[in-house]
């Protein structure tokens, strides 16, 4: 069991609650902590189910409804939005054909806004999955867009 | 020593504009031309000027290439590294002056960033070779944790997250409170909007950060820390695993340290996205594992903190001044900035300035030197209007206040606050009620829900300021507004409360004007809020091209081709501004106000 290993890692105190499920949800290929993973996880730490609920509930990077394989999350801070955050949203919905919160229906893509990503100076910027791209123009979007659909 | 020292900076912002292709353009480049025994290329953290990037210092020439593209690279590798001639049409400013000696760099004064963009941060030997750990040595074996302490002390020594408290009284209370063990924590949830240094100072120069919380724990007497850095940076987090796994082979955290009976070691965890997490008491939380809200305090964390016991609290800035205050002293430290905030403070430069990116300057400069001689001004053809700083805590400061200088007293004195340290430049497209309904609900967004005068206070002031953009704004607004305000500060849990109506406040305090303009004309004089806007086509130069009706999505624009001028049906436009981006004469016209 793969998901047996990743829990191996971890000491069993409740305090490396948040770590455990970072890893939980990168694992699973839809990007999201399934009914078992919380389960999983608070008999592991010894935790209450109710509990794991409601740390997972409170932060944003915690989904608990399938989401795609690559995550896209555009900056809505105030910086990237004078500098044209909302054309780069309506971009890729219009690329994507989802709204924010949505997944493209081949799975491959979830769009997300999300707080500042601290590269203001290159504004406006938005991550997908681990990396941050910048200087986002709509031409830069389709090249992305299409190197990430090449690699699958 | 090889002949040539390439640095490629691979800050998240470089790396987001592509500087690891530029990366492989160099290397590839190198090895072509035979070069690799002469040249070394070494990645650094943040050098600054970040809207620059990909950036290339190239020493011992100082050649600083910027905007540098994988095709520039093969020049820069032919002219440059082969032949030694300088490539001056990449660098910055052009053939013109050493990049040096513009402003930008000269009136800054890097003591946090002074290896930020020069040394390799994935690169332990070479933060020893420029003199790291040597203070955390100094503390170990030749102070005691009273001396460190007062040294601290002595140095005037702030905590840069936000709040200005003397950091040297927060080592005291730790030190002196009973319970074991105690904890010492780093504060990397950087979440204020525009603000990144303590991002670049993770990723740049992690060890400074890890060296400070060393000499921390010593002080107050800690065995263990914890550095808490939000999910949404992962090359700061990749960079500290590096920083952390070299330190302990290295025995600079661990067991025994420099022989002595003083053991550390550090562990990193991740937020999980939620702002809230940087106030002192939700961090704690989620450290623990649970959801990032905060409590009331007292206690104080220096009391009653993480597991409830003695915890030592500080930003990653601050840690990252330490290891200078105890090799410098803390009177050399003390020498820079103003009677009550001392040393320097590094700010995030963004919006509509030149030069953005990250600057250090000491404390005291004005706002004005900061934008006009660090920053560079407002780009040509624009107007200053106001510069927020500090984040969603802080506040917007107008023109007439430029010459404020930067310390925590005087700023808050207008309505301002240092924050974080980020400050972003606004220029008159801009419209203030605007901003401050954006900061608005960013915090109203953020706020964890615990305590009713956040999280309905904010819903309330922000329902106001959402009428006033829409036309709707009431004369007694205002009034309502600084009600609100003032309740909020006052009676809510914790900072992220007690400060979100600052945005809100400062703007009316200072661009009153453009709250009534809303209110009695219904006017938007910015030409931002687009119900209190209308468009207009001139006649005298339309030429009836027809664009306009082509561009328009509602029908508002019309008209008979070649029969000028066009006219907009103002009871059918939408304000989405199509027309006047279509228009190639200039004949379409944004005007504040509405047109029925």
């Amino acid at each position: 069991m793969e998901k047996k290993a990743i829990l191996q890692r971890f000491p069993r105190s409740p305090d490396v609650l948040l770590a455990l499920l970072h890893e939980l949800q990168r694992a699973n290929p839809q990007n999201y902590l399934t009914p078992e993973d919380l389960a999983l996880a608070a008999e592991y730490l010894g935790l209450p189910l109710s509990r794991v609920r409601d740390a997972v509930t409170f932060y944003t990077m915690f989904s608990l409804h399938p989401r795609g394989k690559h995550v896209i999350r555009v900056c809505d801070s105030p910086n990237c939005h004078l500098f044209g955050a909302w054309s780069v949203v309506e971009e890729l919905q219009r690329l994507l054909g989802v709204g924010v919160g949505e997944t493209t229906p081949d799975g491959l893509f979830t769009l997300e806004l999300t707080s500042c990503l601290g590269a203001c100076g290159v504004a406006p910027v938005m991550m997908v999955d681990d990396e941050v791209f910048g200087n986002l123009t709509p031409q830069k979007l389709r090249e992305i867009l299409a190197r990430l659909k090449e690699e699958g | 020593m090889r002949r040539l020292q390439v640095l490629l900076c691979s800050g998240s912002a470089c790396q987001s504009a592509g500087a690891l292709e530029v990366k492989r353009a160099l290397v590839e480049a190198v090895t072509e031309l035979g070069l690799t025994e002469e040249v070394q290329i070494v990645e650094t953290g943040c050098m600054g000027p970040c809207e620059l990037g990909p950036i290339l210092l190239v020493y011992p020439e100082g050649a600083y290439y910027v905007r540098v593209k994988p095709k520039d690279v093969r020049e820069i590798a032919e002219e440059h590294f082969l032949k030694g001639r300088v490539v001056r049409r990449l660098l910055w400013g052009g053939p013109g002056p050493e990049p040096r000696t513009l402003p930008f760099f000269a009136r800054q004064k890097k003591v946090v960033l002074a290896n930020c963009g020069q040394i390799d941060p994935e690169r332990i030997e070479e933060y020893i070779a420029v003199g790291g750990y040597e203070a955390l040595a100094k503390a170990l074996t030749r102070m005691t944790p009273e001396e460190v302490i007062a040294e601290v002390t002595r140095a005037g020594l702030r905590g840069r997250g936000g709040a200005g408290f003397p950091t040297g009284k927060k080592w005291q209370a730790v030190r002196e409170a009973p319970g074991r063990p105690k904890y010492v924590i780093c504060n990397g949830d950087e979440g204020d909007p525009g603000a990144f240094m303590d991002r670049a100072v993770l990723e740049g120069d992690p060890h400074s950060v890890l060296e400070g919380m060393a000499i921390a724990a010593y002080a107050v007497g800690a065995e263990k820390g914890y550095i808490y850095v939000r999910a949404e940076y992962p090359l700061a987090i990749k960079r500290l695993e590096v920083a952390i796994a070299q330190a302990r082979k290295y025995g600079l955290l661990g067991a025994r340290i420099f022989d002595t009976d003083f053991s550390f070691d550090v562990e990193l965890r991740i937020g999980a996205g939620a702002f809230v997490c940087g106030e002192e008491t939700a961090l704690i939380a989620s450290i623990e594992g649970k959801r990032g809200e905060p409590r009331p305090r007292p206690p104080y964390p220096a009391t009653s903190g993480l597991f409830g016991k003695p915890t030592l609290i500080n930003n990653v800035e601050t840690f990252a001044n330490i290891r200078h205050i105890i090799l410098n002293g803390g009177d050399w430290f003390a020498q820079m900035g103003t009677a009550t905030s001392k040393g320097t403070k590094v700010f995030a430069l963004a919006g509509q300035v030149r030069n953005t990116g990250l600057v250090e300057v000491p404390m005291g400069i004005t706002l004005r030197e900061l934008i006009f001689e660090v920053g560079g001004g407002v780009p040509e053809g624009r107007r200053f209007k106001a510069v927020q700083i500090g984040g969603p805590s802080g506040g917007c400061l107008p023109e007439s206040l430029l010459d404020v200088p930067i310390d925590y007293e005087s700023l808050k004195e207008y309505g301002a606050m240092m924050g974080s340290g980020g400050v972003i430049v606004l220029d008159d497209t801009s419209c203030m009620v605007n901003v401050a309904k954006f900061f608005l609900e960013f915090t109203a967004d953020e706020s964890c829900g615990k305590c009713v005068p956040c999280r309905v206070g904010t819903r309330l002031m922000l329902g106001i300021l959402e009428r006033i953009t829409r036309g709707e704004g009431r004369e007694e607004d205002l009034a309502e507004l600084e009600r609100l305000a003032k309740l909020v500060k006052e009676a809510s849990l914790c900072g992220l409360g007690q400060t979100a109506p600052n945005p809100v406040l400062s703007t009316l305090r200072h661009f009153q004007e453009e709250y009534l303009a809303h209110i009695h004309e219904k006017a938007c004089p910015a030409g931002v809020c687009p119900d209190l806007i209308h468009y207009d086509i001139l006649a005298d130069r339309c030429r009836a091209c027809d664009l306009c009706r082509r561009a328009c999505p509602t029908g508002a624009a019309q008209g008979t081709p070649r029969q000028p001028p066009y006219r907009i049906v103002q009871a059918l436009c939408i304000r989405c501004g199509a027309c006047l981006e279509a228009c190639p004469f200039g004949a379409v016209v944004k005007r504040p106000g509405r047109k029925e």
